[in-house]
C-alpha cells in the first residue's frame, strides 16, 4: 500500500476460451459456445450478465458486448447468441463469417448491468427480437430458485423467433409469443394492469419498445425502480474527427468506422470501460475544450451533462469538429 | 397552518415533502392528527383523486374526521390507534396492485411505521409521498435493549423499557421506523445532562 | 505454513496478544505522517508473502479465539447476524468464495470436495467436517452466510446492488467499530455512512460508491480504515456501549501502552457471481501501543498522525477525551527523525529511537466536549 490508489484496469478481467460449437438458430442469429482450453470451469454468473468478446480482425481489435445466453448454473460452457447486422460496423459479421469451431478467443469475466431485482414478488419479462438474450440466463436462474416469472416475447415472424421453440417447450404456461407479421402486439396497458404489488418489469429490445414500456409503466403509476431496461448501443459510424488527448500529449484521428474509445485504445492509451455500449459509465471522460458539435448517444449522462459540453462517453458518442480530452 | 421546518441534518434522516396528486388507479392515504390537513389540501388540489382513494385516519384527539368524511372517498376508516388499523392496512396492501399510490401525512412515528408496512408489501420507499404535520415528537429505538419509546420530546430521555438515559440521534432506520437512542452517560454513569426539549 | 493458534480472549481478562510475527505483519494504515479521508482503494490481488494482503481471506493466529468470541456474541444477541429474504443467494455466493479461497490458499487447514451440488467442507482448526447440498438451505445448520461467517474472521456486509445504489441487506457483524447491523440493515450506502463527519462534504462517498458499483467479477479491491479501542475488545458494538464505554475511562499514563490499541480494518470488496451483490468483509486487527512502538517508524508516525488529526475525527472515532494521554505516551517514541514513505515498518532500514532528541510537543489543544 505504498502506492497511490490504483485505477481499475480497462475492462473486466479476460478469460481465454476456445469456440466449442457454432449453432445457427435461424437466418439471422447464431449461437456461439465457448469452453476453456485448460478444461477448467467458468466462473458462475448472474442472470442478465454480458461478456465482452475480443475479435482479432486483421490489424484491428474489436470488443463487442453480448449477453450470456447459457444457463448460469452450467459452468462447463458460456454461450452468446449473435444477430448478424449487415449495416453495423462489422463485429457481428466477423463472428458470423470469420469465427470457426476450435478458434482461440478472449472474452471478459461476466459483467451485469441488467440484473434481477431479487426482492421482486414477480418478474415480468418483455423481449423484442434479439432482446431475448439476457432473459435466457435470467429465466434459467429463476427456474433454479423457483422464482415467479412470465415472458412476453415479440418477434418479426415464425422463422425469426430465436429460442421460441425451446422456451415454449420448457415453459408452456409462462411464455407468450407475439408475431408482428400476424399483427400480434404485446398489449402493454392490459398486461401492466392488475399486476400484484411487488412486480418488476424488465424490457430488452429496440429503443422504441423500451421507451414505450417506460412510458406505459409510468402512466400506470409504477415506481421507476420497478421498471428495468437494457439496451446496448452499438457505436455508429460517423464523420472522422480529430482529438487531442491532453494527459497523454497525443493527437489522434477517429476514423469513420471506429468509435472514439477504439481510437483512444488504438493509440496505446488505456481507457477504462465495462460495457462499451453507453450504459455503465466507466469510460466517462472530461472535455477540456470543444470546437464543434457533440453527438451524444449514451444512456449514462443526463440531459444537463450532455448540454454542458463537459463530459463525453467515448464508447458510443462522437464529435463534429475538434475536441480536447482529459485523457 | 404552517409546517415545521426541520433543521438540515445527516443523510439518513428522513426529509418530508408536500403531498401532490399522482397518476395511478388507486390511492391509499394514511394520516394521524393534523396529517388530516395535508389530505384535505391534497383533495383541494385534485378532487378527482378521492373517488379512488382509501383513507386510514387516526385522529389522536383532533376533530378532522368529519371534514375527511365530506370528501366522498371510496373508503374512509377512522380508528382509535395506528396499532388498531394495522390488520386493515396489511390486508389492503396484500391485495393491492402495482400502480397504487401511497400518501402518508402526520407525525414522524406514523409516517415511518406506515412506510415500513408499504415497503414490506413491495413498494419502493422512494415512491411513497410523505408530509409532516403536527407533533415533532420522535419514535426512538434504544440501541441497547431494542425497545421502542414513542413520542419522545426531550434529549436525553429515559428508555421506557430498560431505563437507560439515551441521547437522541438523527440516524434513522426505515426498517425500525425509528431514530436511534444511545446511552448518554456510558463513560461516566450518572452524569446524564438535564433533558432539553427537541428543536428548542 | 502452519499457524500456531493463540489461546486468548477478547473480553474479561483480555489475554489477547500478538506474536512477534503478528506485530511485524500488522496492517499499519498510515502511509505518511498525517491522515485524512480518501478513497484509498487498490486491487486486492495478493501482496508480499506473509503479509495480511497475501491471501483473499487472511487466517492468522487469532482465528480460533475470534471464532469463539463470535459464537459468544451471537449467543447473547442473535440479531448481529441478519439477512433480508432476497439475500439468500448472495449468502451462497459468499459461502462459495470463502470455501474455494480458503481451501486453495490454506490447503493444510481447509478442504473442499465438490461433486456437483454435493459438497464436503473440512475445517481442521475448528474440527468441522460437513457434507451438504449447495443451494439447499435445509442441508446446513444455519443459513449459508451465517454458516460460513461463523468460520471466517472479520465482519461481513453483503450489499445488494440495484438502481445504481448499494444496499446493506445482509451481514454478520460482531467485531464492529460502533455501528449496529440491526439498525442499519436495509439502508443505502449514503444512509449507513450518514453519521460519518467531514467525508460527505469531501465527496468521498460519492466517489467511493461509483468505484464500488463498478467492481467487476474477478477483480476484488481493498482499503484500510482505522480507529482506537481501549482493551483488545472486538465487540465494540453500540448495543453493548453502555457496558464497554466505561472502559475508555480506565486508561492511565501507566497502562496506556498495554491497554490502548490501534484498531485497523482491512476492508475488501468482492463482486459475488450468482447474485451480482457485493460482499464487503471488514477484518479487524488490533495492536497494543507498546507493541506498535516496537517498530520505530510506526511509533514516530502514530504520534504525528494523532497529533494532527482534526477534532471532528477524534470525536467521531471516540478517543477525543483520551487523546492527550495517548499523545503523552507516544511522544516518548517520536524523536523527530523523518520516516520512510509507505506503510511497511522497514525495521532494517529505519533508525532506532534516539532518546536524546525526542519530541515533547503535544500539538493542538484538545477539545474535551463529547457530542452526538
Amino acid at each position: 500500500m505504498n502506492t497511490p490508489p490504483q485505477k481499475s484496469r480497462p475492462g473486466a478481467e479476460q478469460i481465454p476460451v476456445v469456440v466449442s460449437a457454432i449453432v445457427p438458430l435461424n437466418d439471422l442469429v447464431t449461437r456461439f459456445e465457448f469452453c476453456r482450453p485448460d478444461g477448467q470451469e467458468f466462473p458462475p454468473f448472474s442472470g442478465g450478465a454480458h461478456t465482452v468478446v475480443e475479435m482479432r480482425d486483421h490489424d484491428r481489435t474489436r470488443l463487442n458486448p453480448y449477453s450470456l445466453t447459457s444457463d448460469p448454473s452450467d459452468s462447463s460452457i458460456y454461450a452468446i447468441s449473435v444477430r448478424r447486422d449487415e449495416q453495423g460496423r462489422g463485429g457481428s459479421l466477423f463472428m458470423h463469417r470469420s469465427v470457426s469451431v476450435g478458434d482461440a478467443m478472449n472474452i471478459t469475466y461476466p459483467v451485469n448491468l441488467f440484473s434481477l431485482d431479487l426482492r421482486a414478488k414477480k418478474h415480468l419479462f418483455l423481449a423484442g427480437g434479439i432482446g431475448i438474450t439476457p432473459f435466457m440466463s435470467m429465466i434459467a436462474q429463476l427456474e433454479r430458485m423457483t422464482g415467479n416469472w412470465e415472458l412476453h416475447y415479440s418477434v418479426r415472424n415464425e422463422a425469426l423467433g430465436t429460442y421460441v421453440d425451446q422456451l415454449r417447450y420448457k415453459y408452456p404456461n409462462k411464455v407468450h409469443v407475439y408475431y408482428s407479421d400476424q399483427n400480434q402486439r404485446i398489449g402493454l396497458e392490459q398486461l401492466l394492469d392488475g399486476q400484484s404489488l411487488g412486480t418488476h418489469v424488465y424490457v430488452c429490445g429496440p429503443t422504441g419498445m423500451i421507451d414505450q414500456v417506460h412510458g406505459a409503466a409510468a402512466a400506470a403509476g409504477w415506481p421507476e425502480e420497478h421498471t428495468h431496461s437494457e439496451e446496448f448501443l452499438a457505436p455508429q459510424p460517423g464523420k472522422p474527427f480529430e482529438v487531442r488527448l491532453c494527459k497523454s500529449e497525443l493527437t489522434i484521428q477517429v476514423g469513420e468506422n471506429e468509435s472514439l474509445l477504439e481510437a483512444i485504445e488504438r493509440s496505446g492509451v488505456d481507457a477504462p470501460y465495462l460495457c462499451r455500449g453507453g450504459a455503465c459509465g466507466q469510460c466517462e471522460t472530461d472535455v477540456i475544450r470543444a470546437d464543434g458539435e457533440f453527438v451524444h448517444r449514451d444512456h449514462w449522462l443526463d440531459d444537463e451533462q450532455h448540454s454542458s459540453g463537459q463530459k463525453i462517453m467515448p464508447c458510443v458518442s462522437r464529435f463534429l469538429g475538434t475536441l480536447e480530452l482529459d485523457r | 397552518m404552517s409546517k415545521f421546518q426541520f433543521p438540515d441534518s445527516i443523510l439518513s434522516r428522513p426529509v418530508y415533502g408536500t403531498l401532490a396528486p399522482r397518476q395511478g388507479k388507486s390511492h391509499l392515504m394514511i394520516a394521524d392528527a393534523e396529517g388530516a390537513e395535508a389530505i384535505l389540501d391534497l383533495a383541494a388540489r385534485d378532487a378527482g383523486l378521492m373517488s379512488n382513494s382509501h383513507i386510514i385516519y387516526i385522529p389522536k384527539g383532533t376533530d378532522f374526521a368529519p371534514k375527511l368524511g365530506a370528501l366522498s372517498v371510496a373508503q374512509l376508516y377512522v380508528g382509535p390507534s395506528y396499532e388498531a388499523s394495522l390488520p386493515r392496512l396489511r390486508h389492503v396492501l396484500a391485495n393491492a396492485h402495482q400502480g397504487l399510490q401511497v400518501y402518508l401525512a402526520g407525525t414522524e412515528g406514523l409516517i415511518g411505521q406506515a412506510q415500513n408496512e408499504a415497503m414490506r408489501a413491495g413498494i419502493s420507499p422512494t415512491s411513497i409521498q410523505t408530509e409532516h404535520r403536527g407533533s415533532v415528537a420522535r419514535r426512538m429505538q434504544c440501541v441497547h435493549c431494542k425497545g421502542i419509546t414513542e413520542d419522545v420530546m426531550h434529549d436525553p430521555f429515559q428508555c421506557a423499557h430498560c431505563g437507560l438515559h439515551l441521547f437522541v440521534r438523527d440516524h434513522y432506520s426505515r426498517r425500525q421506523a425509528a431514530y436511534q437512542g444511545v446511552c448518554v452517560d456510558a463513560e461516566d454513569p450518572g452524569s446524564a445532562p438535564d433533558p432539553v426539549e427537541l428543536y428548542s | 505454513m502452519t499457524i500456531q493458534f493463540n489461546e486468548e480472549t477478547f473480553r474479561d481478562d483480555y489475554s489477547f496478544h500478538n506474536s512477534a510475527r503478528a506485530i511485524k505483519r500488522f496492517p499499519f494504515p498510515f502511509h505518511e505522517d498525517s491522515y485524512m479521508y480518501s478513497v484509498n482503494m487498490e486491487q486486492h490481488r495478493g501482496g508480499p508473502e506473509g503479509s495480511v494482503y497475501e491471501n483473499r481471506f487472511d487466517v492468522d493466529e487469532h482465528y480460533l479465539a475470534e471464532m469463539r468470541d463470535r459464537a459468544m456474541v451471537l449467543a447473547d444477541d442473535p440479531l448481529r447476524c441478519q439477512s433480508l429474504p432476497h439475500m439468500t443467494l448472495a449468502g451462497w455466493d459468499l459461502l462459495e468464495v470463502i470455501m474455494v479461497s480458503k481451501s486453495e490458499d490454506y490447503p493444510d487447514l481447509f478442504e473442499l470436495h465438490r461433486d456437483g451440488d454435493r459438497w464436503r467442507w473440512i475445517n481442521k482448526p475448528m474440527g468441522i467436517d460437513d457434507t451438504f447440498t449447495f443451494l439447499d438451505e435445509t442441508t446446513l445448520p444455519y443459513g449459508p452466510m451465517e454458516y460460513i461467517t461463523r468460520q471466517a474472521q472479520g465482519d461481513f456486509c453483503i450489499l445488494d446492488q440495484r438502481d445504481e445504489m448499494l444496499w446493506m441487506d445482509a451481514g454478520m457483524i460482531t467485531t464492529q467499530a460502533d455501528w449496529s447491523l440491526d439498525f442499519d440493515i436495509g439502508m443505502n450506502f449514503f444512509e449507513w455512512h450518514a453519521p460519518v463527519p467531514l467525508a460527505h462534504e469531501l465527496g468521498i462517498f460519492t466517489r467511493a460508491l461509483k468505484f464500488l458499483l463498478n467492481i467487476p467479477q474477478g477483480a476484488p479491491a481493498r482499503r484500510l480504515n482505522w480507529t482506537m479501542t481501549v482493551n483488545p475488545l472486538l465487540d465494540t458494538s453500540p448495543e453493548n456501549y453502555h457496558k464497554w464505554g466505561i472502559q475508555k475511562t480506565s486508561l492511565t499514563p501507566e497502562n496506556v501502552g498495554s491497554k490502548q490499541h490501534l484498531r485497523v480494518e482491512l476492508q475488501t470488496f468482492f463482486r459475488l457471481p450468482r447474485s451480482n451483490a457485493l460482499v464487503f468483509p471488514i477484518r479487524c486487527y488490533l495492536i497494543a501501543f507498546q507493541d506498535l512502538v516496537s517498530m520505530p517508524k510506526w511509533g514516530r508516525r502514530m504520534h504525528r498522525v494523532l497529533r494532527e488529526l482534526p477534532d471532528e475525527l477524534a470525536t467521531y472515532k471516540g478517543f477525543i477525551d483520551n487523546r492527550p494521554m495517548m499523545l503523552d505516551y507516544l511522544s516518548k517514541f517520536d524523536d523527530g527523525q523523518p520516516t520512510s514513505p509507505g506503510v511497511w515498518p522497514d525495521p532494517e532500514t529505519e533508525p532506532p529511537l534516539n532518546t536524546e532528541i525526542r519530541n515533547h510537543t503535544d500539538g493542538n489543544s484538545v477539545d474535551h466536549n463529547r457530542s452526538a
